[in-house]
């Protein structure tokens, strides 16, 4: 079967104080003291996967570092652990991009699915280096909930985009 | 050759340079974290902008958990606090004994001329949350660098030993737990004065290393610090023995251990001041460093020596 555009509905351009935002709410969804529990998501690596495949141009490796060392700093970490493993996902993603959005979101997700969890991997291979204890099946529960959250996370996130352009009553056609 | 076309727009470095680049610049960050622990300031820069984002993320459950303390009913209040009357009660007589032994050895060990034990100082802070890794078993409790802490100062609560602080930020410090893989708390056993090191295993378990087969070690037996590496102070109960393995093909035996004190519990802690060291006595210094000196020059020329040979 031949795979089609299937968001092919013209977007609004994304405004930037909007992807900014997200990254901050998933931050602050990250800090939150719920977040060790096991089977929660790791929401920053969610959002800076979603905003490379959308906007590869806007996000990028640049601020998968960023957000890597912001969670570094906040989580008792190796300085560099996150930011690694956040720069590798948000390559993969961006250079995946323009081949996941031909997909229908339900497979979108499954192409997902290998970046989160390469994210929870390098991070594991890291820690096991550097001769920490083995955290847990928990801990690889995290990318299999956020596959299934790709669906309902992309219409939150595209919802201002989805806003119809406004009527102009003198335009000719 | 493939000729390229001019890209039409600008899209600065090419993607594998740019994976590159990051990739080197965090595996570098992780060797200098993990191995030379220079990078400290680099973090507490770092909080500083952090910080504000973690507090207002951890809002939400304070409120709720100040929430759900303004509703506890009086009953539970009064019977607290009868019940902590009570224990203040039975231990009054134990309080003042242990003040009149306390004064008694000071006179006595005066008298024999061994320097006296010194007291402990600490200051409460509350536990904010357990941090998010999931490899290590730490906590963040709300004192930091502003009220004096120090990376290193033992942490304790109203049983035993809790921890040791690993890092400080300016209002936040990490206490690294002692059932974290890489906390080590030098102890010995109450009952026959014998000595060890107990290691965390990770799983709220401990493990009593390096004892031969044959040590006197008995189920129940309660480990406190000894104080010999001078930054727990002697005396603190730590954890008590559970299981004793002793297999003949090992040279030895698996001891494990829980902790005494509320290690994955929450609530208040004491971070202790650090005991001050002894210092040498000053024939001591005088001789050491005088040697210190001469081995230096020796080692020096010698290097001399190597290089104007191998040059």
């Amino acid at each position: 079967m031949q795979p089609t555009f299937s968001s092919s509905r013209i977007l609004l351009p994304v405004r930037p104080w909007f992807i900014a935002l997200s990254v901050l709410a998933a931050l602050s969804l990250n800090y939150l003291p719920t977040s060790n529990w096991p089977g929660l998501p790791d929401w920053v690596a969610l959002t800076l996967i979603f905003w490379s495949v959308r906007e590869s141009r806007r996000v990028g490796m640049g601020w998968g570092f960023i957000l890597g060392l912001a969670m570094d700093v906040a989580d008792a970490s190796l300085l560099g652990q996150h930011a690694l493993a956040y720069v590798f996902a948000s390559y993969g993603a961006s250079s995946l991009a323009r081949r996941i959005l031909w997909f229908p979101l339900g497979q979108q997700a499954l192409h997902i699915f290998p970046l989160l969890l390469l994210v929870q991997l390098v991070q594991f291979g890291v820690r096991t280096l550097a001769g920490a204890e083995f955290p847990g099946i928990g801990f690889f529960v995290g990318p299999f909930v956020a596959t299934a959250l790709w669906l309902p996370l992309t219409y939150l996130l595209l919802l201002p985009q989805y806003q119809p352009v406004v009527r102009d009553v003198n335009r000719p056609i | 050759m493939d000729h390229q076309p001019p890209p039409f727009f600008k899209r600065g470095p090419a993607p594998l340079a740019l994976l590159s680049f990051y990739a080197a610049l965090s595996l570098a960050l992780l060797v200098v974290d993990a191995r030379l622990h220079t990078l400290d300031v680099l973090r507490r820069t770092l909080s500083v902008l952090t910080h504000p984002l973690q507090q207002a993320a951890q809002t939400p459950a304070q409120v709720i958990g100040n929430a759900a303390g303004y509703f506890s009913s009086i009953a539970m209040l009064v019977d607290e606090n009868t019940r902590i009357k009570r224990s203040q009660t039975d231990r009054s007589a134990t309080l003042l004994r242990t003040q009149q032994l306390e004064a008694e050895n000071g006179r006595l060990r005066r008298l024999l001329g061994i320097k006296e034990r010194q007291p402990a100082i600490g200051l409460a802070t509350r536990i904010l949350y357990a941090a998010r890794d999931p490899f290590s078993r730490r906590i963040v409790v709300d004192k930091g660098q502003q009220e004096g802490i120090v990376a290193g100062q033992p942490v304790a609560d109203d049983a035993g030993i809790v921890g040791q602080v690993t890092r400080v930020f300016p209002f936040v410090a990490e206490v690294t737990l002692i059932t974290d893989k890489d906390q080590a708390v030098p102890v010995q056993i109450v009952r026959n004065g014998l000595r060890s090191v107990v290691f965390g295993l990770g799983a709220g378990q401990l493990e009593l290393r390096y004892m031969p087969a044959n040590a006197d070690v008995q189920n129940d037996d309660l480990l406190v610090t000894s104080g010999l590496d001078g930054i727990f102070l002697p005396g603190f109960p730590v954890a008590k023995v559970v299981h004793i393995e002793r297999d003949a093909s090992y040279s030895f035996a698996r001891i494990t251990c829980t902790p005494v004190a509320g290690v994955e519990n929450f609530g208040e802690v004491m971070v202790l001041a650090l005991p001050e060291a002894d210092a040498l006595p000053e024939s001591l210094v005088k001789d050491s460093s005088g040697e210190a000196d001469k081995a230096g020059e020796k080692s020096a020329r010698n290097k001399k020596k190597r290089l104007k040979r191998d040059g």
